[in-house]
C-alpha cells in the first residue's frame, strides 16, 4: 500500500520518461496516490504504532535498510503530499515549454516528499528528501518569472549547503550510538536513545538544528524561500512551500523531539529566539511587501513559527498542533500560491498598486482566495485556527507557574500578536488584488476554468473538514506524540 | 578456477594481437578494431569472476611482488571495466584524431590508438597488484609511458603538444621523487616489500624520521598520480589538451590506480607520527582548491580537470580517515559518473565545442544526451540515490566517526560549491536556447554504453549491497586500520 503510494508519482514520471502523454499520466499518478492514501487513511490503526511496513535490506553491515511504514503523523504528512500534488498538477495546465519535463519534475519532488515521509530508515528519509532538489532547481529555472536565474541559484546551494549540515547531524546520530548498537532504523534508534549522552544530543541537535532550519526557512535561514517561491512556477511553490518544507519540522518531530530530549532542552531557548524572529521580524516584512507572489512566500515563512512554537513546547497538545498546523498550512499555502499563479497567467503582473477589483471578473478565484486567506490568519472553522489554539494553550501552559511569566508565557504573548500582523497583510493583500476598482484593461479576463474547482474544493475542503471536525485529525496523530515525549518542563 | 596471472597476460596478449591487426591490415574499420578489443576486455572482465584470490608468496621472488587479493581483484575490474568504455569512446573519437593525424584516407597510427589503451590496462592492473616497490614502481612507468604516447597522439593540435610535453617533464619529475623515496625507504629499513618495511618499522631500531623522508618523497610522487594539492598544476592543461577519451582515461584509471598504491604503500607507515596529520593537511588544500578553482571555469573539460581534483580530495578524506572501504566504493562511483560525462563530451564537443556555453539547448538537440549530462553531473554533485551519494556517505561516515572536524567544514563548502558548477552544466543544457538547433546524433554503441553507466550510477545508489558486500571479503589487506570503527 504504502509503496504504491511512494512509488506511484516516480513510476509515473518515469512513463513521461518513456512517452507517455505527460498530463494524463501525471494525473493518473497523483490520482492513484491520493486514492491509496485516503484508503490507507481509513485502514490505519492508531494506536498499533507504525502500519503498512515493508523492508528491503540495502547494506545489512551498517543496518541500513529501504523500509517503509507511517504511524498518525507520517500518514498525515502523506495525506498532505498527495492532496497538493492532486491540486498542484491540476493547477498545471499546459505548458508552453517542454511539457513532459515540467510534469516530470513535478512528480518527483512529489514522490521524493512522500517517500521522505514514509521511510522508517534514516538514510531513505534524507535522500528522497533530496530528490527534490534539481527538480526544485530546474522548475525554477526553466519555467520560473522575474528574477528566475538567481534565485535557482539561490534556492539550490542553501538547500544544498542545508541538507548537507543536515547528513552530517544524522551520521552524527547514528554514530553516538555504540559501535555494536548501531542501526539507521528509526524505530531501533527511538528504543536505542536513551544511551546517547546528554552533551552528544546536544551537539547533535544543534546540527540538526541548523540543518533542518535551512531547509525549512527558520530565521535567520530563510531568505532563499521568499524569492524562491516569488519565482517558482505555482504549482511547484504549491509542493514546496506546502509540503516540501514540512520535511525539516517533521524530521524535527520525528527525529529531535523523541531521539535527543536532552538536546531539546538544552537549546529550547535558542529555539524561541529564532522563532520569534520568523513571528514578528519576518511578519513585519512581510507587511512591508507589495508583491502579491513575496508577500506570500515571506508569510509562509512566518507561519513556520507557530509550527516551532509548538515543537519547542515538546508536548502532546503541542506537537499536535504543530502536526495540524502542517497539514491546515501546507494545504492554506498552496491554496494562495495556486489562486496568485492564477491571477498572473491573466494579468501579467503581482504588483499590488496595479491589481485591484479582480473579484468581478474572477468571482470564483476571489472566493477561493478569500477563504485561504481567511485560513491563513486562522479564522475558527479553519483547521489553522484549531492547530494554533492547540499550539498556543500548550504553550502558555509549559512551565506556567501562578503569577509568574516564564520564557514560554513571554513567547506566547509575542507570537499572538503574529495573529494580528498575518490579519493585516492578507486583508491587505485580499484588498489590493480583489477588491477597489479595476483596470479597464482587464475587463475581458475570463474566471478560473470549471474544472478547476476539484483541486479548490479538495483544497478548501480539507481546511475545513479539519477545521470543524479537529479531533478526526487528532485521533490519527496524537498516538504518534504520547508514546515518545519524555522531555519535563524548563 | 583460472590463475589469476592469467589474467594480466591475457590483456597483454589481447593488445599485441590488436597491435598487429593495425599494422598488417590497414584496411580494417576502425570500429571492427575497437570493438574486438572492448569485447576481449570484457571477456576477460567476465573471467575475473572465476579467479581465486592469491595472496602473494613469502618466499621471495617475483609472486613476491604480486598479491591478486580481493581489493586487487575489485580493482582490476575497474580497470578493465574503464578500458572498455575509453575504447568505446575512441569510436566516437576517430574523425578528430584523423584530422590531426593529417591523412583522412588511411587507417595509419589509429592502430596505436586502440592499442595503448590497453597496454596501460595491463599497466594498471600490476599496479594494484603490486605490494613491493620495485614491482610498483615498474609498473607504474608502463603506465606513465603509455600516456605519454597517448595523450600526444594527436600531436599536430597545439594544445595536445603543450599537454604532451607538460605532462612529460611533470610526470618524469614525479618519479624521480618516487624513486628517490624509495631509496630512502629502503636505506632505512632494508627492504622493498611493503609487508616487510611495516615488519621492520616496527620492530623498532629503525630511523623514523628517514623513513618518514622517504614516505614524503614517495608521497610527492603518488599526489602527481591522484592530482592532490600541491601537485595538480598540470591537471587542467593536461585535461584539456589531450584527446578527450585520454582524458577521461587518465582522469579514472591513474586516479584510481594511485589511490590503491596509495593505500598500499601508506599502511606499513602508519606507525609513524605525523602521517596522519600530513594526510589531513594535503586532504584539506585538495579539496579546497578544487573546488574553488572549479567555479569560474568556462571550458567543460577544464572544469572536469578541477573537479576531478576536488573528488581527488573527497578520496583523500577517506585515506586519512583510513577507510579502504569508501574510498573503493567512491572510486567505483567517481568511475561511472566521470566516463558517462566525458562519453557526453565526446560526442558533443565534435558538433559544438567542448565550452559551456556550447551545451546551450542541448535538451532539445538530444533529449538523451542532455539527460545522461543530467545524471552524471547529479551524481558529481552528490545528489542522492546516486552513485556518487552514497559515495559521499562512505567518506563523510569516516570522517564522523574520526572527529575530523576540518575535513567535514572543508567538505561541506565544496558540496556547496559543488552544486554550482556542476549544476552549472545542466543550467545549459535545460534554461538556455542554442543558437542552433540540429539534431545531435548519437551511435548505438554509444548509446548502449551510456545507458549501462547510467543504470550503474543509479544501481550503486539505491542498491549499493553487492558492491558492498564484495568489498567486505574476509581478507582485506589494503583496508586500513581504522575500518573497524564500522
Amino acid at each position: 500500500m504504502l509503496l504504491l503510494i511512494t512509488l506511484s508519482p516516480l513510476i509515473g514520471a518515469l512513463l513521461i520518461l518513456f512517452g507517455a502523454p505527460a498530463r494524463r499520466t501525471a494525473l493518473i499518478a497523483a490520482g492513484v496516490a491520493l486514492a491509496a492514501t485516503v484508503l490507507a487513511f481509513s485502514q490505519f490503526r492508531g494506536n498499533s504504532g507504525f502500519n503498512f511496513v515493508t523492508s528491503l535490506p540495502i547494506a545489512p553491515q551498517f543496518h541500513l535498510s529501504f523500509t517503509l511504514g507511517v504511524d498518525g503523523l507520517s500518514l498525515l504528512m502523506v495525506l498532505l503530499a498527495a492532496i497538493v500534488t492532486m491540486a498542484a498538477v491540476w493547477f498545471a495546465g499546459t505548458v508552453e515549454r517542454s511539457e513532459s519535463a515540467y510534469y516530470i519534475c513535478l512528480l518527483l519532488i512529489s514522490g521524493g516528499t512522500i517517500g521522505a515521509f514514509a521511510s522508517l530508515d534514516l538514510f531513505f528519509f534524507y535522500a528522497f528528501h533530496e530528490l527534490a532538489l534539481i527538480p526544485t532547481f530546474l522548475l525554477i529555472g526553466i519555467w520560473g518569472t522575474g528574477n528566475r536565474s538567481a534565485a535557482a541559484w539561490k534556492v539550490t546551494i542553501y538547500l544544498g549547503l542545508g541538507s548537507f549540515v543536515l547528513l552530517i547531524g544524522l551520521i552524527m546520530l547514528y554514530q553516538s550510538l555504540p559501535a555494536a548498537s548501531r542501526t539507521f532504523d528509526i524505530r531501533q534508534l527511538k528504543t536505542l536513545a536513551p544511551q546517547i549522552s546528554p552533551v552528544a544530543q546536544q551537539n547533535i541537535f544543534l546540527v540538526l538544528l541548523i540543518g533542518f532550519g535551512s531547509l525549512i526557512s527558520l530565521f535567520p535561514f530563510h531568505s532563499w524561500a521568499p524569492e524562491a517561491y516569488a519565482s517558482a512556477p505555482a504549482p511547484a511553490a504549491m509542493l514546496h512551500a506546502g509540503v516540501l518544507k514540512k520535511f525539516g519540522l517533521y524530521g524535527l518531530l520525528r527525529l529531535a523531539l523523541p531521539l535527543l530530549p536532552a538536546g531539546v532542552q538544552h537549546w529550547t531557548w535558542l529555539l524561541i529566539v529564532l522563532l520569534l524572529g520568523n513571528i514578528i521580524y519576518i511578519g513585519l516584512a512581510t507587511i512591508a511587501q507589495r508583491r502579491l507572489d513575496w508577500m506570500l512566500g515571506y508569510s509562509s515563512v512566518m507561519h513556520m513559527g507557530y509550527i516551532f512554537l509548538g515543537i519547542a513546547t515538546a508536548n502532546v497538545l503541542g506537537t499536535t498542533g504543530a502536526a495540524a498546523l502542517m497539514f491546515a498550512h501546507g494545504l492554506s499555502i498552496a491554496l494562495l500560491f495556486a489562486i496568485a499563479g492564477e491571477v498572473r497567467k491573466r494579468t501579467g503582473t503581482l504588483v499590488f498598486e496595479d491589481l485591484g477589483g479582480l473579484a468581478k471578473v474572477m468571482p470564483l478565484a476571489g472566493l477561493a482566495f478569500g477563504f485561504g486567506s481567511f485560513a491563513a490568519i486562522g479564522l475558527p472553522g479553519f483547521a489553522n485556527f484549531a492547530a494554533e489554539i492547540m499550539v498556543f494553550f500548550s504553550s502558555f501552559h509549559r512551565g506556567w507557574e501562578i503569577g509568574r511569566f516564564h520564557m514560554f508565557q513571554w513567547a506566547t504573548l509575542l507570537a499572538l500578536w503574529g495573529v494580528v500582523i498575518s490579519a493585516v497583510y492578507m486583508l491587505r493583500a485580499y484588498r489590493a488584488t480583489f477588491m477597489g476598482s479595476m483596470p479597464d484593461r482587464w475587463k475581458d479576463i475570463l474566471d478560473l476554468k470549471q474544472s478547476l474547482r476539484l483541486p479548490l474544493v479538495l483544497l478548501i475542503g480539507g481546511l475545513l473538514w479539519f477545521g470543524f471536525f479537529p479531533q478526526t485529525l487528532v485521533r490519527v496523530v496524537s498516538p504518534a506524540f504520547k508514546a515518545s515525549l519524555t522531555i519535563p518542563a524548563p | 578456477m583460472i590463475p589469476a596471472a592469467y589474467i594480466e597476460i591475457a590483456v597483454i596478449l589481447l593488445g599485441v594481437v590488436v597491435l598487429m591487426f593495425g599494422t598488417f591490415s590497414p584496411g580494417t574499420d576502425t570500429r571492427v578494431i575497437a570493438l574486438i578489443s572492448a569485447f576481449g576486455l570484457l571477456a576477460i572482465f567476465v573471467a575475473t569472476f572465476y579467479v581465486a584470490p592469491m595472496p602473494a608468496a613469502t618466499t621471495g621472488g617475483f609472486w613476491s611482488f604480486y598479491a591478486a587479493d580481493t581489493t586487487a581483484l575489485v580493482f582490476k575490474r575497474v580497470m578493465l571495466a574503464t578500458t572498455v568504455f575509453v575504447l568505446l569512446m575512441t569510436i566516437d573519437y576517430v574523425p578528430v584524431v584523423r584530422q590531426y593525424l593529417g591523412n583522412s584516407t588511411t587507417q595509419r597510427g589509429l592502430g596505436e590508438f586502440f592499442t595503448l589503451p590497453i597496454f596501460t590496462c595491463a599497466g594498471l592492473m600490476y599496479l594494484v597488484s603490486a605490494v613491493d616497490l620495485v614491482m610498483i614502481f615498474v609498473s607504474l612507468e608502463l603506465v606513465t609511458i603509455s600516456f605519454y604516447v597517448l595523450i600526444s597522439l594527436t600531436r599536430r593540435n597545439p594544445t595536445t603538444l603543450e599537454a604532451g610535453v607538460k605532462y612529460l617533464v611533470l610526470s618524469a619529475m614525479s618519479t624521480g621523487f618516487i624513486v628517490y623515496g624509495i631509496t630512502w625507504i629502503f636505506g632505512v629499513t632494508g627492504q622493498t616489500n611493503l609487508q616487510k618495511i611495516g615488519d621492520a618499522l616496527s620492530s623498532g631500531g629503525t630511523n623514523q624520521s628517514a623513513a618518514l623522508l622517504g614516505l614524503l618523497l614517495t608521497l610527492v610522487g603518488l599526489g602527481f598520480k591522484i592530482a592532490a594539492v600541491p601537485f595538480q598544476i598540470w591537471v587542467p592543461d593536461v585535461y584539456q589538451g589531450a584527446p578527450t577519451p585520454v582524458t577521461a582515461f587518465l582522469s579514472v584509471g591513474s586516479k584510481a590506480a594511485g589511490f590503491v598504491v596509495l593505500l598500499r604503500v601508506l599502511q606499513p607507515f602508519l606507525i609513524l607520527h605525523n602521517v596522519g596529520r600530513l594526510l589531513i593537511v594535503i586532504a584539506l588544500l585538495t579539496l579546497i582548491y578544487g573546488n574553488l578553482a572549479a567555479l569560474p571555469q568556462s571550458n567543460l573539460k577544464r572544469l572536469l580537470g578541477y573537479s576531478s581534483i576536488a573528488h581527488a580530495g573527497y578520496l583523500l578524506i577517506g585515506v586519512a580517515c583510513f577507510d579502504g572501504r569508501a574510498v573503493t566504493f567512491y572510486l567505483i562511483a567517481y568511475l561511472l559518473m566521470t566516463l558517462l560525462s566525458f562519453a557526453v563530451l565526446v560526442i558533443v564537443a565534435q558538433q559544438t565545442g567542448e565550452q559551456i556555453d556550447n551545451f546551450d539547448g542541448l535538451s532539445q538537440r538530444s533529449p538523451f544526451l542532455a539527460f545522461a549530462m543530467l545524471v552524471s553531473m547529479a551524481s558529481l554533485a552528490g545528489v542522492p540515490l546516486t552513485a556518487g551519494f552514497f559515495g559521499k556517505f562512505l567518506i563523510f561516515m569516516a570522517a564522523i566517526a574520526q572527529h575530523q572536524v576540518a575535513l567535514i567544514v572543508a567538505g561541506a563548502i565544496g558540496v556547496a560549491c559543488g552544486f554550482y558548477y556542476y549544476l552549472k552544466v545542466v543550467r545549459a543544457m535545460y534554461w538556455q536556447r542554442a543558437a542552433n538547433m540540429d539534431r545531435i546524433p548519437v551511435s548505438g554503441v554509444s548509446r548502449l554504453a551510456m545507458i549501462v553507466l547510467m543504470i550503474g550510477i543509479v544501481w550503486l545508489g539505491v542498491y549499493p549491497r553487492p558492491i558492498l558486500n564484495a568489498l567486505n571479503a574476509k581478507d582485506r589487506p589494503v583496508m586500513l586500520s581504522g575500518s573497524a570503527n564500522h
